[in-house]
């Protein structure tokens, strides 16, 4: 079993993750859990590190027998007298649909209805620990820890069945949560097994699990488990918790970044009624009995805020070239997802007949989640608990102990299903505010971040720029490769050509902004400046852009996609028309493979602000993506063309401008994202691979459109842009 | 500053007690704990808090709720009739227009608007009539599925085309 907390340093060797390992406190013993879940029986799993550890000190199968409580526990189920099925999770639902995903896991793995199981997620009083919902690995890890939950629980429910039955455990089999003998002639419910019990039970980490070929529930269709709540208005998200007598909080922001109170004036504010203005340090906030009085006065409040100056979008290129002083991990070493050099690029580069040197740039960009940031908090004597969407509610449990000096078994984070997050909802700021205001008042507060604060005070998908060196054979064969990537990150920056002298580096700067996580990271940045590149490339030596790609790379997963993609676009079977253009591209990423064709139309403007400006519009993307033993094709093909679509934004227009600690465009109104008129006619390939372990698939898919949409912008008008939004006033 | 006492929310007379200019969103959110239309930018740009006032589309979030005052309110909450859900909320499960779904009920009462004022419309007076409305996630082709299903003018494709293992082929 793979470790998640091993793997964040391999996986995702950037600091944009955001992840600080917490200590944390584990206190559940055997008598909280009975007090937790009431009569049924509990299955836990220890963590696999820890029996590896216990083996190691030779006391095998402590972690693994029944008399003594594991302190690292991976997952754990309960089944309750009914016979209903529940299921503990640390990760947390943003719209991946990864609660439905894992619901399928266990009810494949139980042979029980989809129905009849409930998974818990994202509470650190009731799930187990976990790093955070990030970097696609709820599917390749959470999965089959619950498969392995649930496998081990069906077998020793049909122990207890058997007994029950007096018959053998080899003669039952359950079959939609009924346990059956051979001819059927003895059955029990899952109810009957579970009544009166009071069990937890530690399960044994060698028990198989169910493989794709043999998966019933999983590999299929199954809709979104709370899709009627949804569609019904009934789903309460953070936003919509109400607790009694919750009061309404709101905070004072400052002029710009990085500024320092000099003084303040809240006699306005603290004379309205029922108004309470807290202030400590930097911090000042109110809260009111309602939202608009809370806003009221907060803008009642005179500040004087004192900020230094600060660099704009003008200078940002420059500025994120320079070295840090800290030195950058990563940085020149090679490490941070660069990797080694291989060969010397000199030699590359004077076997090569043709040769390249380019520069490409990304924008900041903002998650811009349809839910802002919103927190309700709540204290009981010296307990906290607070509903938040976040992405990480361990680390928000952290940070929250932190602020208040507390130990973390006296903070409860509780994640409701979120609106989105896309790796924008690491960080728990609004949760600290919440609970600050909650802490003065006395009673439970709600913060509600606006769009504008969203906009400002959250984090951005760094900015970056990149530099890459390359030198080709007029036969199309890649002969060197350096790529140098400042700030935007290392995820994606590794090549699956074939280049024998490459040399790849990451190079940490001094970010203008605060930035962070973001669907798929710098996998975007990093896949834009190579297969655009590489479209350079092939342009140079005249070759089809898919010949050439298909020339330089080995990889049969990727050399799959690129087929499967360019087969259903036509490429190469008709020319784009008249004032059209056709691109392509692929990439690797987190386990998944995807392939990109897009078609594009240079049209008259059509907007008032681009008047000038002929306007690029994406007619027909046809994307194609491989990640293994596919979980559920109906919400693979919806996450997939939920990441053609967010790609438009920062692919076409969307760019934060910024200048001495302001964002200039904080609105909906003025930064602009993709919207049903900006949708192409997308067609999805998916191949499934039964044969290869399943990875997540809400974050690679967006890699492609980029390049894909740069690329064919050349093909249809000749002129090369590398610098992305690519047209956000249209093309000049 | 006039009072507002009651509203008629979904068939209903509720009564309130707030300010006329208060946002008709904060209202039903917080007065009357109808907290299926949501905040999504509060200037009117993401379609999120949309609700019927006698038929038409209006953002709530810009809505003084003076103006709402006498008038006939529909939210997502009042969209179910007697435990069956309207055909557009089948609709969107069928095609499974949604992820996050934070945008859901905007889109479902924008897309009611649309089908009252056009009742079979095809793909361009869907996008021009939805572009008011923002999914994040990128949803929209789904979203576009679920109004042609629930207009009667396209049976969902999304399930049945599937995934292969061995000649890939393309679904919409």
């Amino acid at each position: 079993m793979i470790d998640e907390r091993d793997l964040i340093e391999t996986i995702e060797a950037e600091r944009y993750e955001l992840v600080e390992e917490s200590a944390y406190n584990f206190t559940f013993d055997r008598r909280d859990f009975i007090k937790a879940f009431g009569l049924g029986i509990v299955f836990i799993v220890p963590a696999a590190r820890v029996l590896a550890q216990q083996r190691g000190q030779g006391e095998s199968g402590r972690g693994g027998g029944n008399n003594q409580m594991p302190t690292d526990i991976d997952a754990w189920i309960h089944i309750d007298e009914k016979g209903e099925v529940t299921a503990f999770t640390g990760k947390v639902e943003v719209g991946q649909n990864t609660r439905t995903s894992l619901i399928q896991a266990v009810a494949d793995e139980l042979h029980v209805p989809v129905a009849s199981v409930h998974l818990v997620m994202g509470d650190t009083d009731l799930t187990p620990f976990d790093m955070g919902t990030f970097g696609s690995r709820s599917t390749p890890t959470m999965a089959p820890q619950l498969r392995k939950a649930a496998a081990a629980a069906r077998e020793m429910l049909i122990a207890m069945a058997a007994e029950q039955l007096k018959v053998e455990p080899a003669d039952l089999r359950i079959v939609d949560a009924r346990f059956l003998n051979h001819d059927k002639s003895k059955t029990l419910t899952l109810a009957e097994v579970a009544k009166g019990r009071k069990l937890v039970k530690v399960i044994p980490d060698n028990i198989a699990i169910t493989q794709p070929k043999d998966w019933t529930v999983a590999g299929t269709s199954v809709t979104k488990v709370d899709a009627k709540e949804v569609v019904t208005g009934k789903h309460r998200y953070t936003s919509d918790v109400r607790r009694d007598g919750m009061l309404f909080g709101k905070v004072v922001r400052p002029a710009a970044f990085n500024a320092t109170l000099v003084s303040t004036d809240t006699k306005t504010a603290e004379a309205m009624p029922g108004v309470k203005v807290v202030t400590d340090g930097n911090f000042i906030g109110v809260v009111a009995p309602d939202q608009q009085t809370a806003t009221k006065a907060a803008n009642a409040i005179a500040v004087d805020w004192k900020s230094p100056g600060q660099p704009s979008n003008a200078e940002l290129f420059d500025l994120l070239r320079k070295p840090t002083s800290a030195g950058g991990r990563g940085g020149g070493e090679g490490g941070g997802g660069g990797s080694r050099p291989q060969g010397s690029i000199a030699d590359g580069l004077a076997a090569a007949d043709k040769k390249l040197e380019k520069t490409y740039t990304v924008a900041y960009i903002a998650h811009a989640p349809l839910e802002p940031r919103a927190a309700v908090a709540e204290w009981v004597g010296d307990k906290l608990t607070v509903w938040t969407g976040t992405q990480r509610p361990f680390g928000v449990r952290s940070e929250l102990a932190e602020a208040f000096h507390i130990s973390e078994d006296k903070v409860r984070v509780i994640v409701p299903d979120t609106g989105s997050g896309y790796g924008g909802k690491h960080t728990g700021e609004c949760a600290v505010e919440a609970a600050r205001l909650a802490k003065a008042a006395g009673k439970p507060v709600k913060i509600l971040w606006t769009r504008e604060e969203e906009f400002t005070w959250a984090y951005f998908r760094p900015a970056g720029v990149i530099d890459i060196k390359s030198g080709v054979k007029n036969d199309g064969t890649l002969t060197a490769w350096e790529f140098h990537n400042y700030n935007s990150g290392a995820s994606g920056i590794q090549i699956k050509y074939e280049i024998p002298n490459n040399d790849i580096r990451f190079h940490q700067s001094n970010s203008p902004l605060r930035q962070g996580s973001y669907r798929g990271l710098a996998a975007t940045a990093n896949h834009f400046a190579r297969e655009s590149h590489i479209d350079e490339l092939a342009n140079e030596v005249k070759m089809d852009p898919l010949e050439f790609r298909l020339k330089n790379i080995k990889d049969e997963r990727l050399r799959d996609v690129l087929q499967a993609a360019a087969k259903s676009f036509g490429w190469g079977k008709t020319r784009p028309a008249n004032g059209r253009g056709f691109g392509i591209a692929c990439g690797f990423e987190k386990g998944g493979y995807v392939a990109t064709c897009a078609e594009i139309a240079i049209e008259p403007p059509s907007t008032s602000e681009d008047k000038a400006n002929k306007r690029v519009r994406i007619v027909r993307v046809v994307a194609s993506f491989e990640c293994g033993a596919v979980v559920n094709p109906l919400h693979l093909k919806n996450q997939i063309e939920g990441s053609v679509v967010m790609a438009i934004g920062g692919a076409l227009f969307e760019s934060i401008d910024f200048t001495n600690g302001k964002i200039l465009n904080p609105h909906f109104a003025n930064y602009r994202v993709p919207r049903f008129s900006d949708m192409p006619l997308i067609e999805i390939v998916v191949l499934d691979r039964k044969d290869i372990p399943s990875a997540g698939a809400g974050e690679t898919p967006i890699v492609g459109l980029a390049p894909a949409v740069g690329n064919a912008i050349f093909n249809a008008t000749g002129v090369r842009l590398r610098s992305l939004p690519l047209a956000p006033r249209g093309l000049s | 500053m006039a009072k507002v006492a009651s509203l008629s929310v979904n068939g209903k007379k509720l009564p309130v007690d707030v300010d006329s200019t208060v946002s008709l969103l904060s209202v039903l959110r917080n007065d009357l704990d109808l907290t299926g239309s949501k905040y999504g930018c509060g200037e009117g740009q993401c379609g999120a808090c949309t609700v019927l006032i006698d038929g038409q589309p209006m953002r709530s979030c810009i809505t003084q709720v003076g103006r709402a005052q006498g008038k006939q309110i529909t939210t997502i909450e009042g969209l179910e009739k007697d435990g069956k859900l309207h055909p557009l909320q089948e609709a969107f499960i069928k095609a499974d227009a949604m992820q996050c779904a934070y945008c859901t009920s905007g889109m479902i009462m924008s897309a009611s608007a649309l089908l009252a004022r056009t009742s079979k419309p095809n793909r361009e007076e869907i996008i021009r009539g939805m572009n008011g409305n923002i999914c994040r996630c990128g949803a929209y082709q789904r979203i576009v599925e679920a109004i042609q299903i629930a207009s009667g003018t396209q049976t969902s494709s999304l399930r049945a085309g599937g995934v292969r293992t061995e000649e890939p082929e393309v679904t919409k």
